[in-house]
């Protein structure tokens, strides 16, 4: 900047000779504290390139690929830790959990907490993708909520199943397989075998003719009156809770030819105290049978 | 153009005040609630008030862990903390009406600024002497006596920041447990924090920032005008009697001059340094300091006292025109100013009075709205909070009112049943809650739900909806 520059009346600043439209530039510098403490935060900064790691180097050996640092510290170390103080807290339960019985946990309230806790976690990262994160279900995925269990409801039950699954590789794999009636059965006898299923719950007139149908061919695993069983995982049919939906259409496409959900088995992904968790939670939606 | 005219000034630079020490009625008041202030903010924390096993016995408490807040009998939850806006709006409409009576009052004896930065002139005066000593000291080379009454006034500003920032952090833990951890060496950091923050300000507010907290960063000295009118209590200086001033020789006429000597005694002990005689300034803070001192010059040429005094505008023109003086207190500025604190301080009294004892909070299940059962029926979920604010355990009874056959059942560790809910003294007790109804006309039912103590007379009722559809 020149010396000649011409100083400002108003403020007794120099100017820096620079004009726009009749403006001129004050040139007043930063001030002098805000200088340092800028230079200061220069300075530094080279202290955390020494200490932390900071620059990538092309050669990319190791697993971190550039400068580490003198204090060995990492973002992967910290994860670990804290992941492993996690950990540490749990454990003080999950020792506890581990030899307790379904009845104990779900009697002692400290227990209980954990495990719905826990469930609830596990059930979103899991379970949520077909059961819905409310655990609602939909059409082929069965509502958890509600007390109509194709596998019993108990937490035993709810258990077993998470643990093994449905038509799922497991070796005791909970397995029911409703033949296709479509081969062996006439359409009329379709039809009005379907009415009788709908008379069960009082919605449709009852068919002596569907009546004769369903006991020679239903009865055997849906029980004489439609009740269902557990056992078989057959599903009631008397009940207000239809899985593959409700109308007289749905249940003759049903008879016709059967569709088969399938549940994997979680024993293999899952740790036997994440089961456990689960099964409390499930059987906490509000559906859960003693 | 002349470059050798003075640049204009936009920022008046600061120049440090020096009050000088002074005698009198009103500096012996301002002594005396520095005291009492000092007192009540050392000593308060240390107040015990008895509440019953299940909450602390400090009277003035603000528990942030467990949200809580004590003065005395009132009890404060967070979400009842329009309690304090109600205590906001009394303490700011009650300054108004002591300003519109009394002027500044406030400003120039009450507040921590004026209390904490008389404290800390005092300490400077102890140790570098009075006015005149101080300001050559400051101005003196740095040598010995320098250094070393610069560094003790520091240190004991700092000391006495240390011990306000000491005791704030009373009000937030229980004193005596905290006064045995300081005692101990053994402080939570988070308490050192605010410890140090409030040293530090301390020293910044009192020592540095004074009068200049006053005059640029105080809103209330802004906008206190708006308080004033004629029959306001201001510091006033008699022009009438005062001018023409001019020095004064011992034996002289005071025939054809004014009382006012010109000794500048009152802008010398000015904790803002002002000339009071150029009349009612937004920098005076009303501490009637020059009062006293220009009483004392008045004492000893023999002159009535009263030159400068606490004044109204009424009464200056009253006696310019030899008219009797007369105080107003009634006036509508005052009399409104009551009305609104007699109303909000019955509102606020009428609120404590009737503090629910216990609170109810039901929050229905998003997802899955609403659940169909085998039968046919409804089950909706919901998330029941229940306040229990007194300070012993409870049994609650909750039923629903507007289904038809309903049945509640408590989802939780154990058989909790929903006429047995058991909730802990002062604490929230949080229940999973299973209604279960026949399908009601509308897909979003209004119900009732409500709450009763068992054994006592204590209810509470929340309007909830059961969900059968999606609406």
């Amino acid at each position: 900047m020149s010396k000649n520059n011409e100083i400002d009346k108003v403020s007794g600043v120099e100017t820096t000779g620079h004009t726009w439209d009749g403006i001129k530039e004050l040139n007043n510098p930063a001030p002098r504290w805000w200088l340092i403490v800028f230079y200061i935060t220069v300075i530094w900064s080279i202290g955390y390139w020494v200490v932390y790691p900071a620059w990538p180097t092309l050669s990319g050996d190791g697993e971190r690929g550039g400068t580490q640092g003198t204090m060995g510290w990492t973002q992967y170390d910290q994860l670990k830790e804290q992941q492993a103080e996690i950990r540490a807290r749990k454990s003080a339960y999950l020792e506890r959990f581990e030899n307790a019985s379904f009845a104990e946990i779900r009697s002692d309230e400290e227990l209980y907490a954990f495990a719905v806790a826990g469930g609830a976690a596990a059930f979103k990262d899991n379970c949520a993708t077909c059961h819905g994160t409310g655990g609602a279900g939909s059409a082929g995925y069965p509502n958890l909520n509600d007390d109509d269990w194709l596998w019993g409801g108990d937490v035993e039950s709810i258990h077993e199943t998470i643990r093994v699954g449905i038509r799922s590789p497991h070796e005791e794999t909970r397995l029911s397989e409703m033949p296709p009636f479509g081969d062996m059965l006439s359409g009329e006898e379709i039809a009005d075998v379907a009415d009788h299923v709908l008379a069960l719950s009082g919605r449709a007139e009852d068919s002596e003719a569907g009546a004769q149908v369903f006991a020679d061919n239903c009865a055997s695993c849906h029980g004489d009156n439609g009740l269902g069983d557990s056992a078989l995982g057959a599903p009631n049919l008397a009940d207000a809770i239809w899985f593959y939906g409700s109308e007289k259409g749905d249940i003759m496409s049903q008879v016709r030819k059967p569709k088969h959900g399938v549940m994997p088995t979680w024993e293999a992904r899952l740790d036997a105290n994440t089961i456990r968790q689960l099964a409390i939670y499930v059987h906490s939606l509000g559906g859960g049978e003693e | 153009m002349s470059d050798n005219a003075a640049p204009i000034q936009l920022f008046a630079k600061k120049a440090r005040v020096y009050p000088k020490r002074v005698w009198g009625t009103f500096r012996k008041l301002k002594w005396a609630s520095m005291v009492v202030l000092l007192g009540i903010y050392y000593l308060a924390p240390f107040l015990r008030w008895d509440r019953g096993p299940h909450a602390p016995d400090q009277a003035i408490l603000i528990d942030m862990p467990a949200r809580r807040a004590y003065f005395f009998f009132i009890e404060i939850w967070p979400q009842e903390v329009y309690y304090l806006t109600g205590i906001l709006i009394l303490a700011a409409v009650a300054l108004f009406f002591v300003t519109s009576l009394f002027g500044r009052v406030w400003c120039g004896y009450a507040c921590p600024q004026t209390v904490w930065t008389d404290l800390f002139v005092w300490v400077e005066r102890i140790v570098q002497g009075d006015r005149v000593k101080r300001m050559r000291l400051a101005e003196a080379r740095w040598g010995f006596e320098k250094i070393w009454k610069m560094a003790l006034t520091h240190s004991l500003w700092l000391v006495i920041g240390l011990l306000t920032g000491g005791a704030w952090v009373f009000y937030f833990n229980d004193a005596p447990t905290l006064l045995e951890q300081i005692i101990h060496f053994d402080v939570p950091w988070g308490v050192m924090s605010w410890v140090l923050a409030l040293t530090f300000s301390t020293y910044l507010m009192a020592g540095f920032a004074r009068e200049q907290v006053c005059m640029y960063m105080c809103p209330y000295s802004r906008f206190q005008s708006a308080m004033f009118d004629k029959d306001t209590l201001i510091i006033g200086y008699d022009e009438k009697r005062g001018e023409p001033r001019g020095k004064y020789k011992k034996g002289d006429s005071w025939d054809d001059r004014g009382h006012c000597i010109d000794c500048t005694a009152c802008v010398q002990v000015c904790p803002t340094g002002i000339d009071i005689r150029e009349g009612l300034q937004m920098e005076c803070i009303a501490c009637g300091l020059c009062v006293d001192a220009c009483d004392g010059i008045m004492d000893k040429l023999g002159l009535p006292r009263g030159l400068i005094r606490y004044d109204t505008t009424h009464n200056q023109e009253a006696r310019e025109a030899g008219l009797k003086e007369r105080s107003h207190l009634m006036r509508p500025r005052t009399v409104y100013y009551t009305a609104i604190i007699t109303l909000v301080g019955a509102v606020m009294l009428f609120g404590l009075m009737n503090r629910a004892p216990v609170e109810l909070h039901v929050l229905y299940d998003r997802n899955p709205l609403f659940v169909k059962l085998s039968d046919g029926r409804i089950r909706n979920g919901y998330d029941v909070k229940i306040l229990n604010k007194a300070h012993e355990d409870k049994v609650y009874s909750l039923s629903v009112k507007g289904l038809e056959n309903v049945e509640i059942r408590v989802q939780g560790a154990g058989e909790i049943k929903a006429d047995q809910l058991h909730v802990y003294a002062d604490s929230v007790g949080h229940f999973r809650v299973f209604v279960v109804a026949d399908k009601p006309a509308d897909a979003r039912e209004n119900v009732d739900f409500r709450l009763e103590e068992v054994g006592g007379a204590n209810a509470a009722d929340y309007d909830g909806v059961f969900m059968s559809g999606k609406p």
